[in-house]
């Protein structure tokens, strides 16, 4: 067996293991018909409860990202089924194989470097000020030794590697 | 109960300060013992860094949590994101050793030891059940008579059995928190739903999270009201900033107000919108400007 089929056969256990609750499901359709994506976007969150652990097809699925976790289809679903929690799952077993958004990435390298999803600007640094607040709010902008903690854990955990794998 | 640290967030803080202030007026008026958080990080957001790395995101989590703990207060939030991220995590500390241990083999690298004996509160939560809504109304200067469109957003009552706070199809609590105000919180078609930002699905497709927006703002406009209040920033940007770029992509105009509950709170409690960022919310509040101004002129 190659390489490639090693982790090919690691993925398919892992993708199995995160979806094991999915094997549950009637496919009564509950949760399509709750979920606000699925009436403006291709998201059909029935179809891939239902195929959450056969093949590794799901991992290139881009309804995967359609998915805002707003949780009706878990709080309705009547075999009450971790819907969403298997969806996360299955999404960051896709990061790890390389699927990210450009705009996720993005994201990410902002907590990468600022510790922040959004990190401030100049335009609300001077807002803050009109209004009567400090330039910096008591965050990690503020506090460099705790931007330094916020880095440590980012390589700590690994974070830092798997937004840079593949990068384009 | 305990004394509170406020977790500020990203959007709020580098976005909307005027949420960030109207909150530390709100909380000083209404004699809340609540000091700042220095040095917290990013939550992290549930939808893109949870969706990366669950380790990531709970050690991460866990470090601005540990920040509280080390002044012995429980936490404040006034976004629903940071809400989902620190009370799942806060309990997944709580319940389950594995991840603890997990947690500080990474905190102990920064000299940080997460030890679980705090909670982590939502600011509307808090509010209903710490003061309740009778309370509140004995601290309003000035009654509110506006017609206000609640939106609860996801993240602060689901996923129900975590959040405890009861069904999520009818939930009555923050409308209450808003009639307290003076104000009528009126009904309308897919109250519940969604904004249309959460999961990372606004970062990397706007087009489809616009059209879940729109669907939402098409039944509020419906319902007449004077303006739409939220309990987190990013519903905030969501349906505030939402309402200029459906315009651009869709040439649909809405022209509906959007407040934070701490905004709306803070007029009742007799602060000047100048004070609360409400002009500086967004572009359409002006409209909100005006109704007030003419509600002082009556």
């Amino acid at each position: 067996m190659t390489d490639k089929n090693t982790g090919e056969t690691e993925t398919m256990e892992r993708i199995q293991n995160a979806s094991i609750d999915a094997l549950r499901c009637i496919q009564c359709g509950v949760c399509s018909g709750s979920c606000p994506s699925g009436r403006h976007t291709t998201l059909n969150i029935r179809k891939l409860v239902k195929i959450a652990g056969k093949n590794t097809d799901i991992l290139n699925n881009k309804e995967l990202w359609m998915c805002t976790t707003c949780y009706n289809c878990q709080e309705r679903c009547p075999r009450d089924i971790g819907i969403v929690d298997i969806l996360l799952d299955i999404r960051a077993i896709s990061v790890q194989n390389g699927n990210i958004h450009p705009e996720h990435r993005i994201v990410c390298e902002m907590l990468l470097e600022y510790g922040h999803a959004v990190p401030i600007n100049e335009h609300t640094r001077a807002n803050r000020v009109n209004i009567g607040l400090e330039e910096l709010p008591e965050t990690v902008h503020k506090y460099e030794d705790g931007l330094e903690e916020v880095k440590s854990l980012l390589a700590s955990c690994g974070f830092r590697k798997l937004i840079e794998q593949n990068e384009s | 109960m305990k004394e509170l640290s406020l977790f500020l967030g990203c959007l709020v803080p580098n976005r909307y300060p005027g949420i960030e202030l109207a909150t530390k007026l709100c909380l000083a008026k209404l004699d809340i013992d609540c000091t700042d958080l220095a040095g917290a990080s990013c939550c992290p957001a549930p939808g893109v860094f949870r969706s990366f790395d669950r380790t990531t995101w709970l050690t991460l989590a866990s470090r601005n949590i540990v920040l509280s703990e080390q002044m012995n207060r429980d936490m404040l939030t006034i976004c629903n994101g940071c809400f989902s991220t620190l009370a799942d995590a806060n309990r997944s500390i709580k319940e389950d050793k594995d991840s603890k241990e997990d947690v500080n083999r990474h905190l102990e690298k920064i000299g940080k030891e997460i030890k679980g004996d705090i909670d982590v509160r939502h600011i509307i939560e808090y509010l209903y059940e710490e003061y309740g809504p009778e309370k509140i109304s004995s601290y309003v200067e000035r009654q509110l008579d506006i017609r206000v469109a609640v939106h609860y957003g996801c993240h602060l009552i689901k996923p129900t059995k975590e959040r405890g706070l009861g069904n999520f199809e009818r939930p009555g609590f923050f409308d209450e928190l808003v009639t307290a105000l003076g104000a009528t919180s009126v009904e309308y078609p897919d109250k519940m739903a969604c904004c249309g930002a959460g999961g990372g699905v606004r970062s990397s497709m706007k087009d489809k999270s616009l059209k879940m927006t729109e669907a939402k703002l098409s039944r509020i406009k419906e319902a007449e009201v004077d303006c739409i209040v939220n309990s987190c920033p990013f519903c905030h940007m969501q349906l505030g900033e939402g309402q200029s770029e459906i315009k651009e992509q869709m040439q649909i105009e809405y022209d509906i107000p959007v407040l934070h509950y701490t905004q709306l709170l803070g007029l009742a409690l007799g602060f000047p919108a100048e004070m609360l960022g409400i002009d500086t919310n967004i572009e359409k509040n002006r409209k909100f400007m005006d109704i007030l101004d003419a509600g002082m002129e009556c």
